[in-house]
């Protein structure tokens, strides 16, 4: 058993007993290949990360916000890579660990696509086949994605159960893990789920920070005030964190989507929300212990996000713990800054962020005062993916920041 | 009666409903059926919001139940009300006894709350499918407690280390998965079902193959396999989903149910029949 299958309380493995076995394969495999590089697996995974996925990501100063708030801003660019967003480094990462452990086929979840994509992307690239399970709700908003993952030669499962978004993806591709163990390797696509996953992927997403840290040092020359980054499940988060946690100095913040509103409503088992870490309490979900957005009987909530990526109800159980810990500070930002944020980047950067993205953005806008002279956000994704909501959205509200939305009526709405 | 009593010298038959569906005053009915057509154990199912144990029949069994109402403290008022003479089992998912009790948030002690009002109420055992053994101590230290059973599924796919693990963990009945996947009516018996229950040929608890069985001449192939028990779960909730769909009156579901349960209960003792050394 690996070392790291608990985070004080959160963690472990409560998974039906068909995929126990699976799971014990998984941890060998991890410990061998990703902490011990037997047979040259991570020799590998780094060079096809380079080559494949065009890492490093620039760390690039952003010089119209840091003039704007009158402190140092630095982007780290993982929306550069390979997709369009940070989402290949752990992707990449399981699918060429399923080849090294000899499995013929891969499934993986998705809530934007984004991991969706990146999966069918490095599955395509690595000669496996693939498919894709995402919620109805999700396909309706992320339509690019689909297509994107179609183009690369998945199949795409629609998922009906629920409310078709995340968490009904995970429950699905679970199913169907419980049914094809023997032959297929789950790439779960975040830091979720059973013992190894949340080590796992995040080792797998901690090049971010390895790189962020050494960057930020050569341009700054010193190491930054605080971190930003955007936290649904909480892969890019941990991404961007794990090199930092022993740099006491440096503030960590994961910022949650503050939805519409905080409040849940217990009746309809919603809650207009995803701020998971901020709001929810303790329990068990998908594999792990950690914290949930649930009513008072244990039921999971639905939660809500105007970003797809961050509309999930469970959080990365050691993102739970640093945050428990004090390490770590939970944040939200509801959809409307986020909407604000989204528009600022574009519109001062020339960076279209994705909207997950966006919520960093918006923490940076509204409490940059409090984070030092120097922050680095982490650009998890571009935000092509989002434009049809991002037009719906802004044309439902009065955001001063907004681009003349006439044009776009006149050339009909929201459909692109 | 014990769990392992219910067992006895004959196969058992040991159904599943989803408590609440379609309503709890239908559920009541139904489950008193599968009693009076012969059930020697029944697994009452509190229904979570995420099963990602179950195969599509039960997943809408639970949306149906979730969706009238059903909660844990309703699940308990149900047991008290059930009018039958079996031993009773709970089958659930970890997060709702681990976050039972009063206040917000899971309490201290879970999941002790949650056990000790499912002994009052009359719960014999608990069959927890997210629950693997490695993560299985602070229920069955509770359980021990309060003299109820827990148990375990051991899937085609249990082997080694974790067999033992289990075997030394169970109690009650081991619940054996005849094939690989989640729960499911299916037309055919795995031959997976020989080779799993050879692997718990040498425990000493009763031995009931659940998955995919649906009808009297599987629970007959079953029982003449070595299974001391049969487990029907996705074939009565067929039935009930179907008496809801058509609008048909409870009594005409319940007398479906209880026809069933004698047909899944007479191939089992066919089964064992066929079994007996003078055969």
């Amino acid at each position: 058993m690996s070392t790291e299958s608990k985070f004080g309380e959160y963690g472990g493995q409560y998974v039906p007993e068909a995929l126990m076995p699976a799971i014990e394969e998984l941890t060998d495999a991890y410990e061998r290949y990703v902490r011990n590089n037997e047979d040259g697996f991570m020799d590998e995974f780094k060079e096809r990360l380079d080559d494949f996925g065009g890492r490093p990501t620039p760390l690039q100063r952003a010089d119209q916000l840091s003039e704007r708030y009158g402190i140092e801003v630095y982007l780290k660019r993982e929306d550069l890579l390979h997709g369009g967003a940070h989402k290949l480094n752990n992707a990449l990462g399981q699918v060429l660990l399923a080849k090294y452990m000899g499995k013929e086929r891969i499934i993986a979840e998705t809530g934007a696509g984004q991991h969706g994509t990146a999966t069918a992307m490095a599955a395509a690239h690595l000669d496996m086949p693939c498919e894709i399970y995402m919620g109805e709700t999700d396909i309706a908003r992320q339509r690019p994605n689909v297509f994107r993952i179609r183009i690369n030669g998945a199949e795409v499962n629609p998922v009906t159960a629920g409310r078709g978004t995340l968490k009904e993806a995970i429950s699905e591709t679970m199913r169907d893990w419980s049914q094809t163990v023997e032959d297929t390797h789950y790439v779960i696509g975040s830091v979720v789920g059973p013992a190894p996953f949340p080590a796992m992927v995040r080792d797998f997403q901690s090049v971010i920070a390895a790189e962020a840290r050494e960057q930020i040092q050569e341009k700054y020359g010193d190491l930054p005030d605080s971190v930003l980054a955007c936290a649904g499940g909480g892969s890019n988060t941990m991404g961007a964190f794990h090199e930092f946690v022993d740099d006491d100095a440096v503030s960590l913040y994961a910022v949650e989507a503050g939805g519409s509103s905080l409040a849940v409503d217990e009746e309809t088992g919603v809650a207009p929300n995803s701020a998971t870490l901020s709001t929810g309490d303790e329990g068990v979900l998908h594999g792990a212990r950690t914290k949930l957005l649930q009513d008072s009987h244990g039921q999971i909530m639905e939660s809500h996000s105007i970003s797809a990526g961050l509309d999930y109800a469970g959080v990365g159980p050691e993102l739970a713990y640093l945050v428990d810990e004090g390490r770590v500070e939970a944040v939200n930002i509801d959809d409307d800054a986020a909407l604000t944020a989204f528009h600022r980047l574009s519109q001062d950067e020339g960076i279209i962020p994705a909207l997950e993205t966006a919520h960093a953005f918006g923490y940076l806008e509204e409490y940059h005062d409090s984070l030092g002279d120097c922050v680095i956000v982490n650009v998890s994704g571009r935000g092509d993916k989002d434009l049809e909501t991002v037009i719906e959205e802004t044309e439902n509200r009065d955001l001063p920041i907004a681009p003349d939305m006439d044009l776009f009526r006149a050339i009909g709405g929201g459909s692109l | 009666m014990s769990l392992e009593d219910a067992f006895g010298d004959e196969p058992a038959f040991v159904p599943y409903l989803a408590v609440g569906d379609p309503t709890y005053e239908q559920s009541l009915e139904y489950v008193e059926a599968l009693a009076e057509g012969g059930a020697d154990v029944i697994e009452l199912g509190l229904p979570f919001s995420e099963p990602i144990a179950e195969g599509p029949t039960i997943q809408e069994a639970i949306v149906r139940a979730l969706d009238g109402g059903m909660t844990p403290e309703r699940f308990f008022e149900f047991v008290e009300e059930l009018d039958v003479d079996v031993p009773l089992v709970c089958m659930t998912y970890y997060n709702l006894l681990y976050q039972y009790g009063e206040g917000v948030g899971a309490p201290t002690d879970a999941p002790r709350p949650f056990v000790e009002r499912a002994a009052e109420v009359g719960i014999e055992g608990f069959v927890v499918p997210d629950l693997p053994p490695e993560e299985a101590d602070p229920l069955r230290e509770v359980c021990d407690e309060f003299g109820l059973d827990l148990v375990f599924i051991v899937a085609p796919t249990t082997k080694g280390d974790r067999l033992a693990k289990m075997q030394e963990l169970v109690s009650g009945y081991v619940y054996v998965q005849a094939r690989l996947g989640t729960t499911g009516a299916r037309e055919d018996v795995s031959d997976q079902t020989d080779q799993s229950l050879a692997r718990v040929a040498d425990w000493d608890v009763p031995k009931a193959v659940g998955f995919g069985i649906k009808t009297g001449e599987h629970a007959e192939r079953i029982v003449r396999a070595g299974a001391d028990g049969v487990i029907v779960g996705s074939a009565l909730v067929d039935i009930v989903a179907e008496g809801h769909e058509q609008g048909e009156d409870t009594a005409v579901v319940a007398e479906r149910l209880r026809e069933k349960a004698i047909e899944l209960k007479q191939g089992a003792l066919a089964g064992a029949a066929a079994q007996s050394p003078s055969s």
